[in-house]
Formats: structure tokens, sequence, C-alpha cells
């Protein structure tokens, strides 16, 4: 059994890892359940985590490789009493269906944003590409992360 | 427009309220199948067959059961109950015993202390199989020498589980009438689902019986599932939904084969069993759209108008049964489109072969027909030299008209609205137009322009009118809040949030007052299963003769409270009648009067849809009691050096009478948009030797850049006088539509009839280079 350090949520973690364990899994495992496995191949987008602010696929990253570095799930974004912007804005247009791929959309708006903050619609689609979703044909998606741009524009972030 | 009637005045229902259930999802709180557990809880596996016709000749699970971690091993001998998963028909085993009949059929279960214990486990299960000739193709499967596959109880003759018929008129006549007649075969593949939360529930044994909870669409079908492997009671089995994390018709049928696995388990080892699929288990061995061999003929006089149509098609169904009757059905009403045709010959077969059961998938059988049926109308428009969208004007359904099966439209039909609209927003004639234009000018691309015309038959039809009753409670709390039960279920689709606001608008309380209680057997009423566009509208009205109970009584209590001879409701407020809302009282000061004097708070609602009735023998009859409409544009893009098509732009217009809330109706248009977009142009899961191996890498669903431009969605209501509020379906519409719209766009682009999905890269390179269909 191999222990590391890492960083969740901005909290420090001293955990035990198996051997071979995924990220996907340890991070489910610490109760970290907005982490969702949608395919274990890296397709769906819905394991997307932060590493050190950088969209990874937890499915394909090995618990092993975090020591030392920061993740965050979508549990670290807002908190249920101060939900985060991109929160709000997929709440407002109705982006959210089944709710499955949500958490993976989140993460990977948030890195967008943090990059772009001033995407066009062909950017925000470019940059979900890698999410899949089967309920909203992303038009409403899309359309939150324009709205959360917005705001963070004009000041509304944290 | 003459016939559309005013709907009633209304202040929560068509208005865009929120989803109830989104700001748990958007933190991450809702809880789905997987992130559940319980103490002492195993992870089951099923250990399925590797070939896909044999005979069992030797199941030795002892190398299983000895494998550090195992708790439990179940062959067929250790179910308690019935070795059955009943759908419609009960030919199918939970294990199969003595004969596989497909692929990834299940043969035994084993249940372990951690996942990959029990992945290690089911491989070293021996199982001796002999193997038996298997055939894979519905075409080969008819033929009299072809291998028995089908249980003979379960099938009409050899392998044909079911052939249904439609005669109307006479064909023979018709055509002899006909001026031009097109004809044309059509062939459709599979189509996952692809709902993002895999299978999975959870059994957990308690009080004598079992609970399970689960992603899952119809909680009272496992019910019955896990009584029946089990030997219980239905009262002895609870079933909790958990969120649901897509459904789409995936999770129709297939949570029951799964709930009875792990309820077996359960049962066996006296703990709680997980039993979750991962993506190839899921894409490999659950149920999916029936692939399909579809012959239309169809005449038309020179002036458009429709005289005969005649089909044939087959269905793929699987090894067994489950939902292909009432799939083959659904298709077989819906074959002739939303079309005037005096002269109607319909079969339809649904053939097992040895492959993994298809069952329900948004659509249920009509996508299939309708490919054919549009690309048909487009045949037809070209030979007659007229305009697509005018050729389906002159036959559009309209109300005193008479359907395919002969039935009387009474009310409540937008077709031809819908048609002008999505006209009008398109643009159509400029659209074609600068299409031309771009063809002529551009060496290497080449545009098209598509519609397509739909009507769906809302609720379960006469195929089987038991299902479609539902029940809802109603509670108004003391407070003024409200609490309704339904067994209806939300998994993405909107239902909870319809289901709420239907319920305020009939109370008169806002609609964020309303809560909906947890789907569980023990504590909702049955309100039949969650599919065929039906919970607005049966459910809906369910909750609308509770809640207008719950009502009568708020205004009578509301009466003594403010000594007014009538009271007015609304936005949970109540006031005298006529006026003076300075008089308005929170309805809370009503309710807790109601409560102090020991009033009955709750009241029970019924619903059931309008009588249908239907003769399997001509096909004639009122089959579904009432339709929604749609019409869809698609603009695509193909590029003639790669064969690649992309939509640029879409229309989407749809009738589905009185829209509860739009922003809602809105999200299952450009869903279900999408999802044809990727049967029509990427949806591609090949089958060798009823072998499927399909990860999310190889079979391609619709990404965001592979979505339109621009998606234009609107709406044209015809109420339904039955229906709340004037409420129809909507849910399975917009991907019945979408696809054949894309089709005929590739087809009027590159100036040859695509004939077969999925119009893949190298096919479309093919059909415009040599202008026939590859096969």
């Amino acid at each position: 059994m191999l222990k590391i350090y890492f960083e969740l949520n901005g909290e420090p973690m001293y955990v035990e890892i198996k051997p071979g364990e995924m990220l996907l899994d340890l991070l489910r495992r610490l109760g970290m359940k907005s982490v969702k496995e949608g395919c274990r191949t890296g397709e769906c987008g819905a394991c997307t985590v932060l590493l050190d602010g950088k969209p990874v696929r937890s499915c394909l990253t090995f618990a092993a490789k975090i020591k030392g570095h920061r993740v965050t799930t979508l549990e670290g974004l807002g908190s249920p009493a101060n939900p985060h912007p991109l929160q709000e804005a997929f709440l407002e247009t109705g982006a959210v269906q089944c709710g499955f791929c949500t958490p993976g959309m989140i993460l990977v708006a948030y890195d967008l944003l943090s990059r772009n903050p001033d995407p066009t619609p062909e950017e925000v689609r470019e940059a979900i590409t890698g999410n899949l979703c089967r309920c909203t044909g992303y038009v409403k998606i899309v359309e939150a992360v324009l709205l959360a741009a917005k705001r963070r524009r004009e000041g509304v972030w944290r | 427009m003459e016939e559309l009637k005013v709907a009633e005045e209304t202040r929560v229902v068509g208005q865009a309220v929120p989803r109830l259930d989104a700001e748990a999802k958007v933190k991450g709180e809702a809880r789905y199948a997987d992130d559940l557990a319980f103490p002492g809880m195993l992870y089951g596996k099923a250990i399925r067959s590797p070939v896909p016709h044999a005979r069992i000749k030797r199941l030795d699970l002892s190398k299983v059961a000895a494998h550090p971690g195992v708790a439990c091993v179940v062959s067929p001998a250790d179910i308690p109950g019935e070795n059955v998963v009943p759908v419609i028909y009960r030919d199918m085993p939970l294990l199969a015993a003595e004969v596989v009949r497909y692929v990834g059929e299940p043969v035994a279960l084993l249940a372990a202390e951690t996942r990959e214990a029990a992945y290690r486990a089911a491989e070293l299960a021996e199982v001796e199989y002999e193997e038996l000739p298997a055939v894979f193709d519905p075409l080969e499967a008819v033929k009299s020498d072809a291998p028995q596959v089908a249980v003979p109880e379960a099938a009409e003759t050899g392998n044909v589980f079911n052939h249904m018929v439609i005669r109307k008129g006479d064909v023979a006549r018709g055509f002899a009438e006909a001026d031009e007649i097109v004809e044309g075969e059509y062939r459709v593949g599979y189509q996952e689902h692809v709902y993002i939360e895999p299978q999975g529930v959870i059994a957990v044994p308690e009080a004598g019986g079992m609970a399970i909870y689960g992603t899952l669409q119809c909680p009272f079908y496992v019910q019955n599932a896990v009584a029946a492997v089990l030997g219980l009671p239905l009262s002895k089995v609870r079933v909790v939904q958990t969120a649901t994390g897509g459904g789409f018709g995936g999770k129709e049928d297939v949570p029951s084969q799964l709930a009875a696995m792990a309820a077996v388990l359960a049962w066996k080892s006296r703990r709680p069993v997980k039993v979750v699929y991962d993506r190839e288990e899921d894409i490999a061995t659950t149920s999916k759209r029936h692939p399909a061999v579809i012959r239309y003929r169809t005449g038309a006089k020179r002036d458009g108008r429709l005289v005969a149509v005649e089909v044939e098609f087959y269905y793929n169904a699987g090894a067994y049964q489950t939902l292909s009757s009432a799939v083959l059905w659904r298709g077989l009403i819906h074959a002739a489109g939303p079309y005037r045709i005096p002269n109607v010959k319909v079969d339809g077969y649904s053939v097992a072969t040895n492959t993994v059961p298809c069952g329900a998938f948004r659509g249920f059988g009509s996508p299939q027909v309708i490919f054919a049926h549009e690309s048909q109308m487009d045949e037809l428009a070209v030979r007659l030299g007229m305009d697509p969208l005018e050729l389906r004007e002159r036959n559009a359904l309209r109300v005193g008209d008479r359907t395919a099966t002969d039935q009387l439209l009474e009310e409540s039909v937008g077709l031809m609205d819908a048609i002008e609209r999505a006209r009008e927003l398109s643009g159509w004639e400029r659209l074609r137009r600068e299409a031309e234009e771009f063809n002529r000018r551009e060496p290497f691309r080449r545009r098209g322009i598509g519609v397509s015309t739909v009507m769906y038959g809302v609720g379960m039809g006469a195929k089987a009118p038991l299902l479609d009753k539902a029940g809802a409670y109603v509670k108004v709390e003391a407070d003024g809040s409200v609490t309704v039960a339904v067994g209806n279920t939300e998994m993405g689709q909107g239902a909870l949030t319809v289901l709420a606001q239907i319920a305020a608008e009939a109370l008169g309380v806002r609609v964020e007052d309303v809560q909906l209680a947890p789907v569980d057997t023990s504590r909702v009423p049955d309100s039949g299963p969650t599919v065929a566009s039906r919970t607005t509208t049966v459910a809906g009205a369910a909750v609308l003769d509770a809640a207008r109970k719950i009502r009568a009584r708020i205004e009578a209590a509301a009466r003594e409270v403010l000594g007014a001879d009538a009271v007015e409701i609304a936005d949970s407020k109540v006031w005298p009648a006529g006026g003076d809302s300075g008089r308005a009282v929170p309805l809370s000061e009503v309710t807790r009067w109601m409560w102090v004097h020991n009033w009955d708070m709750g009241a029970t609602g019924w619903a059931q849809g309008a009588p249908v009735d239907w003769d399997p023998e001509t096909g004639l009859g009122k089959a579904y009691f009432v339709y929604a409409y749609a019409c869809h544009i698609a603009e695509v893009e193909v590029d003639l050096l790669t064969g690649e098509a992309k939509v640029r732009r879409f229309w989407a217009v749809h009738d589905s009478g009185k829209i509860v809330n739009p922003a809602l109706a809105r999200g299952q248009v450009a869903g279900g948009v999408a999802q044809g977009i990727g049967y029509t142009l990427m949806e591609y899961l090949p089958s060798l030797e009823g072998r499927i191996e399909g990860t999310l890498m190889t079979y391609r669903i619709p990404t965001a850049p592979d979505m339109p431009e621009e998606l234009v969605i609107d709406f044209v209501e015809a109420p339904y006088s039955d229906g709340p509020y004037g409420a129809k379906g909507i849910g399975e519409v917009p991907l019945m539509a979408s696809h054949a719209a894309v089709a005929n766009a590739i087809s009027h682009a590159v100036g040859a009839r695509l004939t077969e999905y999925p119009a893949l890269p190298e096919r479309v390179f093919a059909l415009a280079r040599n202008k026939t269909h590859p096969r």
C-alpha cells in the first residue's frame, strides 16, 4: 500500500491508494460522488476533474500520479449555500436534464472560461467536444457557458 | 387553423419553470445508482455465453466459488421462484438452463466482496457448450430450413414472433389508379441508447422481502420481475428509483433483468448486492433499436394525391420477445405516415435471431418506417416534379380525415399548422433556391434541404390499453405546501416539473410549493410505465383529478375562514370571489384551519386513456386516443471529396397540444434532434455472427460540434380535450421526425437516394459518385 499526499478541493489529504487504482475510483471512494463513471475509456467525459486547474479524465489517470498535486471536483467548485456562477448558469438556462454529464461539463467550462473569458458559441462547442450529453443536444449547455462567461466579465465571479 | 380551440387561461402551466431536480444535479448532490452503498454490500456479475446458439452440456461453478472474495454463486437451480424475466411474453429465462440463444446471455451469477474480484471470478466458470446452427439475419431466419431460435410458445410460426397487418381499401385498385408509383428497400442497423449513466441496481434484503434501488423507467415492471424470480407476493418487493441518468427506452425493460439478477444473489447471500454494468457490457448485452429491412411501394395521382401504399417490413427482434411485439405494432400503425391514403396494405414481421434482444428506444419501432415513408415521399416528389413540402401539404391529415387504420381524427390535428410554421421559419423556397445556387457554384461541396413530417400515437394504444392508466396522490400540508406522489419517473425528460406545474395550476399554489415524492412502489400509486410519451397526458390527468378534489375542499374551508360565498385561489393566496384581493390571506391560513379542524388533507386521483379499439385481423380501428405531429426541416452540407455530411441549420415545429413547460419541451426537442442526427449520420454498431463489440470510442454519438449552428424550435398547439390543459405527448416525437429530414437533405444534396443508415462518409461518398446506394 502506498500513501500519498494531495490536495482535494483545497483540503490536504494523506490517503492510502491501491496498486493500479485510478483517480476515478479513489475520488469516489473518498466520497466525491459527483465524479461519474460513464465509460472508463476516456470517451464520455463524465469523470472529468481538474488536476492543477486543468481538466483530466479521472478514469484514465492513475491515482499515484496525483501525488503532490491539486485536484478539484464539482464538490469543490461552489458550496451548497454559495453555488458557483457556472452552477447558477446551468440551473437558470435549463442546461441540466438527466444531470449525469453535468459535473464534467461544468468543470470543462470552468477551464475554458479561465483561459478564454469571452468565448464564441463555436469555441464553447469545441471546448465541450470531449464531453458527451445524450439529453440536451448541447444547445442549453452552450447557452449556460455563454451566460456564465458574460457574468464573469461583468465581475460576478468569486 | 379553423379547428384550433382556445386553451383555457393558465398561470403556471405554459411557463418555463426551472426544473425541480436541477439544483441537486448542478451541485453534484443527486445520487445515481452507483453512488449508493449499503453495509455488507456485494458486487454481482453475470457469467455469459460466448456463443450465439448452443446446448449447455455442463456448468461447473466450483472454481468461481473458490475464488478469493466470492461470497455467492447462483445457477438456474438456485432461483427460488420462476426462472423468467417477464416482459410481454415469458419466454426469456433469467439464466439459460439448457439452451443459450445469443452471445452474452446469462448462464450463471456470482457476487463478490469487490468489483475486481467479481470480474476475475466470472472468467473462471467452466461451461461446456454444444454449438447449434445459428441465424442472425431476419430474412434468413424466416426461411423454413432456418435453425429454430424462438421458443415455440412465444412465436406465431417458426422464428416469426409476430406478423401484424393493416388491410384498408384495395391496394391493387389503388395502384391501378396511380399515375406514378415509387418503390424502394431501406435498411437500418442498431441504434444504441448511450444513456450516459449505465444500467445499475442494488438489491437489499428487507423484512422477508426485497428492496431494489436502481436507475430505471418502470418501477412496476421491476417489482413484477423480482417477485417472479423470488416467488414472492408483489407486496414483499419494493422498488425505489434512484436519480436516473437518461433512459430513452433503454431503461424500460432491461432494469427488470438486472434487478432479478441482483435479487436472486441477495436472496441467497442474505446481503445487499449491487449490479452495475460497465459500458462494454451495457452496449453488448442490453436492448437497442431494432435493425430493419423495409420495402415500400407508394402510388400517387399526378396532382400528388396518395392513392395506395404497400409496406413489408422485418424487424430483427433478437433471441427473445421482450418488447418486440409492441415495437412491431407501433411500427405497423405508423407505417403509412401522417397522410390521407385510401388504400393501405402493411405486413410487419418481428423475427427471432441469435442476437441480443432488441427493445424500446425513443420512437419505439416508428423511426425505421418513417425513414422509409419519408424517403418515398421525396422520391414521389421528384417523379411528380413537385415540391416535397407541397406534396406533404396535399396529403397531410386534418381534422375529419381518417388514418391508415381508418381512425377518424375528431380533434387536435396540428400537422398543417406545423408544416406552415416550418415553411415560414425556414424560408423554405429561399433555402432550396440558395442550396441550388450553392451547388452550381461549388465544385466539391453540395447542400441539400430535407423535410420530414410525422405523427405519433400518444400512450400505449390499443396494443396495451391495460397499461394506460395512472394513479396519483395529492396532499396539501398544514402550511399550504403540497406533496404529490406519482409512480412515473424522472429520467431527464422533465416529468417531475411538469407534474408539479399541473398540480400547482389546479390547486392555485406556487410551483415552488409543490414537492414530488420519491418514487417507491410501496408509497406511490401505480401510474403505469414511464414510456410512450404518456406521462404528461395520462399521469398529468391523474394529478389533475386528485388536485381538483383537494381544491374543492380548500375552497369549502376558505369560504368558512373568509366568511365568503365564493373564493378565488392563486399564487398560494385566497380571497373572496369578485375582486378585493386586498382581503387576500395566505393559503396557509386556510390549510392550517383545515388541519386544526381534522379535515382530510389528501386525495387520490385516477386517469386512464380514452377508449381505443383495434382489430388485429384487418388492422383497422382506433389505434390511439390522440396523436402528436411534427414537421422538421434540415439543411445539410456534403463534402464530395470525403463523403462527410454536416447538418448546418435545422427547424423543428411540433404540435404536442398545450406545452406545459416550453423550456423543458425545447430541451426534449433539441435532444431528440441530436439523437436523430446521430441515427442518420454516425451511430453505427456492426455485429458479426451475433457478436457486438462496441465502446464509446467505436460507437460515435453526436458531440457538440456535430450539432447545427442554428436550431430553431417552435410549437403550434392543437389542444387535446382529454389531456390536462390540452397537453399531448412530446418525448419521442423529435427523434422520430429529425432523422428523416437529415436523410432527405443528404439525398437532395447528392442527387441520389440514401437507402441505408447510417450515412457514414464512405457510403455518402459512394452514393454521390455512383448515384446508387452501396450495400
